[in-house]
């Protein structure tokens, strides 16, 4: 059951990022399945040409997310909207204790996103600013690593950090292996606190740990994060193939000064940030 | 030999119908937590592992303390230890069942348990302790009836038993080095991120277990009519001592480490551990009261061990400074160490973590289960020592 699961998700995968049937998402990774090892080569090249000590990119998709913070503070009812689809997206429930919460994005000041910089004399708008907090979905992922089940793993066609909430059997290694805090624990039965329910994305019961999964589902159906979605048409969140050096997201990359957060714990991390 | 169980004095009774109180009370609040979830504990979001792991942490250093007595006896002969070692073997048992118990009631989901087997996982440090602590356990049980019912037949052990016996100490240590590196290898915890923490263990096992060796020899002592001789004793003592002074050393070098490199991740779960950390204008000092009782009752343990006839004379002190090293070694590992972890959150938040009554009712009652274990065991061990005196 598992198994079969686990393999519709990774064939879903491949599918929607192949472009079948996936229109919206063809402008995100066109030319993925073939431009992917393109991209990597041509990399390659222009690392041995300069000689630069740049890791070699792994093979095949990568997913990940730039995260403009100038966009943001320009608009920022826009992080409230990006917050609130995902909300809807995926049934997540909400306490209003601490103690209980459910988060897959939530906003946190740099201070605390980024414990590692310095926050001495920080520029005032980005003191003020409120910064979009998700799953790294780290290329080297801690939590993979500490998971006793394979509960939590990663999707090998595309790097999302994904999980089988019927696998875990809530030792919440993974939490304490997260440098990120960005799992979650469901201390009680989440359904009576789901304000509108969706019917195309599972609830989870209670006991299992949870996180954002970057839209796999929407992805599978050619359909971009719902937190991107929400942002659509201003850059505030770029979403795609960090190893297709088309892609848009290494357009913004190559272009941009970018941030990521505890990049010194080598765990990789997939999201950057333009502050 | 399982019969020895069946016959005692009104005090015997008395003892388990007591034990059996708390773990009635623990059952009942487990079915409750079983029923709504772990949000009856205190943990969080951010404290998101509490008493729970902690006194499995604990306990697994109970449990390796027993390899002090065995270690001894059969690798360096040391006759002395004869009589006890037993009581070291079955205290190991007693110690990884609660171990188990205590894993099993911090589990989200406890029945699907076995996906650990199931879907066995390399990388994870949970699957290795799952295998030393199931091992040494096995172990444990094997050797300790072997040996006891050889004792009690008084013929020699088989040979072959001697494998396993050995065994059993690569494993003791082993169970509470892979316990360390549980939290010891995980990125973004400073606190536990630390080479140190898997000697610091055992150091802090090596004396905890034996100091509770020492307390139930003494009441054996007096309700069992069982001698564990003065030399055996005083060199339990040595041991202690050598083994809580290691550990202190251990624990003043991580807060060199903290204080001097003046690194606020290496230096923050200290300062929240004894002195409370500020945050915001709110003082977070829940655990600074603990720390330094425990710091108090380890000097003041390690005082009275060194003073002869504290140790020698006086059985009375004896079992004081035990009780008060076991007591310090539990606050040190069984509640700060893990606690404080947590202390700050990733994104440097703090959440203070204070266990509820239903958590205390669970864990009391899984000490009560394990007292049990113990107290059934130790009867086997005492009943078969007195009818081969017979």
């Amino acid at each position: 059951m598992d198994k079969q699961r686990r393999k519709f998700l990774k064939i879903a995968g491949v599918t929607a990022l192949a472009g079948i049937g996936a229109p919206a998402l063809i402008r995100l990774t066109s030319s993925t399945a073939l431009a992917s090892e393109h991209g990597a080569a041509e990399s390659h090249a222009a690392e041995a040409v300069h000689g630069a000590p740049v890791p070699a990119a792994p093979p095949g998709v990568r997913l990940g997310m730039v995260i403009d913070m100038r966009k943001f503070s320009e608009q920022p009812e826009m992080l409230d909207n990006a917050i609130a689809a995902c909300n809807d997206a995926h049934n997540i429930p909400q306490f209003d204790n601490r103690k209980s919460e459910i988060k897959w994005i939530w906003k946190a000041p740099f201070e605390n996103v980024f414990p590692t910089e310095s926050s001495y004399h920080l520029a005032k708008n980005v003191e003020k600013a409120d910064f979009a907090v998700l799953c790294n979905h780290c290329d080297d992922p801690p939590c993979v690593r500490a998971c006793p089940t394979q509960a939590t793993f990663k999707v090998k066609a595309n790097g999302i950090v994904a999980m089988d909430y019927h696998r875990c059997i809530g030792c919440r290694f993974c939490m304490a292996a997260c440098p990120y805090g960005a799992r979650s624990f469901n201390w009680q039965d989440p359904r009576p606190y789901i304000k509108k329910y969706n019917k195309d994305f599972p609830s989870r019961m209670r006991g299992v740990v949870e996180k954002c999964n970057f839209c796999g589902e929407r992805l599978a159906l050619g359909q971009e994060p719902a937190c991107v979605e929400a942002c659509k048409g201003t850059g505030a969140m770029v979403f795609g193939d960090l190893n297709d050096a088309q892609s848009e997201i290494r357009q913004v990359l190559d272009k941009e000064f970018t941030i990521q957060r505890n990049a010194e714990l080598g765990t990789k991390p997939s999201v950057f940030y333009i502050v | 030999m399982i019969e020895k169980t069946l016959k005692g004095k009104p005090a015997y009774w008395i003892w388990l119908a007591f034990l059996g109180m708390f773990m009635a009370v623990g059952v009942a609040c487990y079915a409750r937590q079983y029923l709504f979830g772990l949000g009856l504990t205190g943990m969080s979001r951010d404290v998101s592992w509490g008493l729970y792991i902690s006194q499995f942490t604990f306990l697994v250093g109970v449990a390796a303390g027993g390899v002090m007595l065995v270690l001894p006896y059969y690798v360096h002969n040391y006759k002395v230890f004869g009589k006890i070692t037993i009581l070291g073997e079955f205290l190991a048992i007693a110690a990884i069942v609660m171990c188990l118990l205590f894993i099993m009631a911090d589990l989200g989901q406890p029945l699907r348990a076995l996906n650990v087997v199931l879907h066995p996982t390399p990388s994870s440090m949970l699957f290795y302790d799952m295998i030393v602590l199931n091992g040494y356990l096995f172990l444990n049980i094997l050797c300790g009836w072997v040996i006891l019912t050889a004792e009690r037949k008084q013929v020699h052990p088989p040979k072959w038993i001697y494998f396993f016996v050995y065994l059993s100490i690569p494993f003791a240590v082993s169970i509470h080095t892979v316990t360390a590196m549980l939290y010891c290898g995980l990125p973004g915890r400073h606190f536990w991120l630390s080479a140190i923490i898997a000697p610091r263990f055992l150091a802090s096992a090596f004396a905890a277990g034996p100091a509770l060796i020492i307390i139930a020899c003494l009441i054996l002592k007096r309700v069992a009519n069982f001698d564990a001789g003065k030399e055996a004793m005083n060199k339990l003592v040595t041991i202690i001592m050598y083994a809580a002074l290691l550990n202190t050393f251990f624990v003043l070098l991580e807060v060199f480490v903290g204080y001097y490199s003046n690194i606020p991740g290496h230096k923050h779960s200290i300062q929240y551990l004894f002195f409370g950390l500020e945050h915001h204008g709110h003082m977070y000092n829940n655990l600074v009261p603990f720390m330094w009782t425990s710091a108090v009752l380890n000097f003041g343990a390690l005082g009275l061990f060194a003073w002869p006839y504290a140790r020698k004379k006086n059985e009375f002190l004896l079992g004081l400074s035990c009780v008060m090293i076991f007591i310090a070694l539990w606050i040190d590992k069984g509640l700060g160490f893990v606690f404080a972890g947590f202390v700050p959150n990733p994104l440097d938040e703090i959440t203070e973590y204070i266990p509820t009554a239903n958590e205390l009712g669970i864990t009391l009652g899984i000490w009560a289960t394990g007292f049990l274990v113990v107290t059934l065991l130790y009867k086997i061990a005492v009943g078969v020592e007195h009818e081969i005196e017979q």
